[in-house]
């Protein structure tokens, strides 16, 4: 009793302080947020004479507009509209891919282990420290090689394969957890190998795979390095693209209209983060605590 | 249905030997119970006859045919697992029908099966959930329906009752054994509860780290141990294995030091062994229920010797009072009558059933006959 009426206000100060420090980081993340929105809704005079923090005098969506369709990037001005639909083209295929292959490869290495599983899982997981950069040049010859050098393709390929290090981490830790008898009763139920992982192990691999296909999709989307070293003309990604725009040397600097981009940019990976940001905890949190 | 051969079983993981040469034979329709400390080997035994686990040496054979390097599926075998393994995205009735609905079998035909057995095991009301709504109990139920399915020539059981709490772990046992009684189908049983092997088994194989120490029917395993540990293992309370000496005085005389207590000395019954011990100390083994009081002493045979034992501890039990006798440096335990008149910390006569008793060298840990 005495117990918890002196446990009961040191708790509420512990929270209070709790939530102060929270707020504060909320604000700090959110900060640049703001002022990228509401700089995106600006009249570039309203920028130039005002403040970065203050509400737009005159709201207005057409830097929105032009970063999409009109702006100048590159030689051509197409806005980011062609640039959007190449990332897309990239990211979509290889994070489907690298999450399959991740899958797949946790499965074998889990509940069909060989000889030297460990060791092949060991690489796998040296992948993930591989510094982008020393593989630039590598990476750059193979693609020359076999004639993927600046296309969409190419960089599908690469994506690919740098983001099966991370997913077959991913999956492996989840699929170390999956009882083994379950894998048994189907193979004397003749269930075959593909059977086995299609309609046992897939339909309980919600939570691993939606934290797998954020994981790749933000990376794959926000890389910069690669986009900037493999792709062509038709092939650019929308981060190399942004940096074009706001990097151009003509003209004014449309502050607004690099602002709305940004946002444009951004946007993808925000919306996969608040759809399934849910998921992605509990997915987390799965894997830890069974682990 | 069908009989099964486990003929010179090796098993090894790369340098660990798991199981070591294990020969068994149970005839068609019969009940085998693996039983054994945990880590013995009975899941790894097990899973070779089902064919998860290939064999290192030796030969498997089901109905006469060798299974040896046969898919788990083409051995005409079903298993329950100690954790079930429902698969838990599938209903109940597709967890009963995947098996058919892999191999094809046509949706009526799948659902006059899962009717079949879903009424066998009164499980129709749970068909359209999922195994995480079900308790232990059903979802134990459903195994056993995911395995009775396939109608197979031999059902593996791998401790299907020891995630269940002690009350449904009882009826279900029952339910087994009228299962095996109705079907007849031959079944191989794995449980580290000597309890479970006893009530259910047609035959016992008693393992020890991966060694089969015997193998024969519960009351060979129970009245006549090969070895102390299979005497040792098999009872609830287990045998009672006290130090005596082999005398010569006038026929052969066992002596149990009592130390502060007089000793306790019993004429040896008939066993040939024996005499080839007289001055050395062997093992005396009697089962707590052949240690009793003199009124509740089975009066059927002339071998009841009375002698007198300090009583530690009493512990009644209801339908029996065990009572915890020091005989020297050991502790013998006996199980006396519910109304046996005992007081902790007396000298008390009990009778001591020598029909039943059996005699191990301490060295060896066999037998003496
Ligand atoms: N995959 C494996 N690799 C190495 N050793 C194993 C493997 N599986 C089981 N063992 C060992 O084999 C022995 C028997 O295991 P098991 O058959 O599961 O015992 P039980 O079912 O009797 O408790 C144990 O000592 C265990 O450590
Ligand atoms: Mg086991």
């Amino acid at each position: 009793m005495s117990h918890s009426e002196n446990a009961a206000p040191s708790n509420k100060l512990v929270r209070a302080l709790i939530y102060t420090v929270l707020i504060f980081f909320v604000i700090y993340y959110l900060l640049p947020l703001y002022v990228m929105l509401v700089n995106s809704v600006k009249t570039l005079e309203d920028i130039r004479t005002g403040n970065l923090m203050a509400l737009p005098k005159l709201l207005t969506f057409q830097p929105w507009r032009d970063a999409w369709s009109n702006a100048q990037i590159g030689v051509e001005a197409t806005g980011l509209k062609p640039y959007f639909a190449n990332s897309l083209m990239i990211v979509v295929p290889a994070v489907a891919l690298s999450t399959i292959t991740g899958a797949l490869n946790g499965y074998v290495l889990t509940k069909y282990r060989f000889p030297g599983a460990d060791i092949v899982f060991g690489m796998l997981l040296l992948s993930c420290f591989i510094p982008f950069q020393i593989v630039l040049i590598p990476a750059a010859r193979i693609l020359g090689l076999i004639g993927w050098s600046g296309t969409i393709q190419g960089l599908i390929l690469i994506h690919f394969v740098y983001g099966i290090g991370f997913s077959t981490l991913f999956f492996r830790n989840y699929y170390a957890a999956f009882p083994t008898e379950l894998i048994r009763a189907a193979q004397i139920d003749g269930a075959s190998f593909f059977q086995i992982f299609r309609r046992i192990l897939l339909p309980s691999s919600g939570p691993i795979i939606v934290v797998t296909v954020i994981w790749q999709f933000t990376n794959q989307w926000n890389d910069f390095l690669f986009g900037a070293s493999f792709s062509g003309y038709t092939s650019t990604p929308i981060t190399v693209a942004l940096n074009n725009l706001v990097n151009s040397s003509t003209g004014v600097k449309e502050y607004n209209v690099h602002f709305a981009g940004a946002v444009l940019a951004a946007l993808p990976t925000l919306i996969v983060y608040i759809v399934s940001g849910r998921y992605f905890v509990r997915g987390l949190m799965a894997g830890a605590v069974k682990g | 249905m069908a009989s099964l051969t486990i003929d010179n079983l090796h098993k090894s993981y790369g340098a660990t030997k798991v199981l070591k040469g294990i020969n068994i034979e149970i005839e068609d329709g019969g009940f085998l119970v693996l039983v054994g400390p945990s880590g013995c080997g009975k899941s790894t035994l097990l899973n070779t006859i089902a064919g998860l686990e290939e064999i290192t040496e030796g030969d498997i054979r089901i109905g006469g045919t060798s299974v040896a390097g046969l898919h788990p599926s083409k051995r005409d075998i079903a298993m329950v697992f100690q954790s079930y393994a429902l698969y838990p995205n599938m209903t109940v009735a597709q967890n009963i029908s995947f098996g058919m609905e892999i191999r094809k079998i046509d949706k009526p035909t799948r659902e006059a099966a899962i009717k079949r057995v879903a009424d066998v095991l009164q499980i129709e009301e749970l068909l359209k959930r999922k195994p995480s709504q079900l308790s232990g109990g059903q979802r134990q139920r459903v195994a056993m329906g995911r395995a009775l399915v396939r109608d197979p020539q031999v059902f593996l059981f791998d401790e299907p009752l020891s995630n269940l709490d002690a009350k449904l772990r009882v009826d279900m046992r029952t339910e087994i054994k009228r299962l095996h009684q109705r079907m007849g189908t031959t079944i191989v049983y794995v449980t580290h509860d000597q309890i479970e092997a006893l009530t259910l088994a047609t035959k016992i194989a008693v393992l020890k780290a991966g060694e089969l120490q015997q193998f024969g029917t519960p009351d060979e395993i129970y009245n006549d141990p090969i070895n102390m540990f299979v005497a040792e293992f098999m009872g609830s309370p287990s045998m009672n294995l006290l130090d005596c000496d082999v005398t010569n005085e006038d026929g052969l005389m066992l002596r149990l030091a009592g130390g502060q207590y007089p000793d306790v000395v019993l004429p040896a019954p008939d066993c040939d062994g024996l005499a080839r011990y007289v001055g050395q100390t062997v093992k005396l083994g009697v089962r707590p229920e052949a240690l009793t009081d003199p009124e509740g002493a089975n009066r059927s045979t002339d071998r009841i010797v009375e002698a007198m034992c300090y009583i530690d501890v009493v512990e009644p039990a209801g339908s029996d009072t065990f009572a915890v006798a020091k005989i020297g440096a050991f502790e013998a335990i006996a199980r006396l009558r519910a109304d046996a008149q005992i007081t902790p910390g007396e000298l008390t006569p009990l009778a001591f059933n020598m029909s039943k008793a059996v005699f191990f060298d301490p060295a060896t840990q066999q037998r003496i006959r």
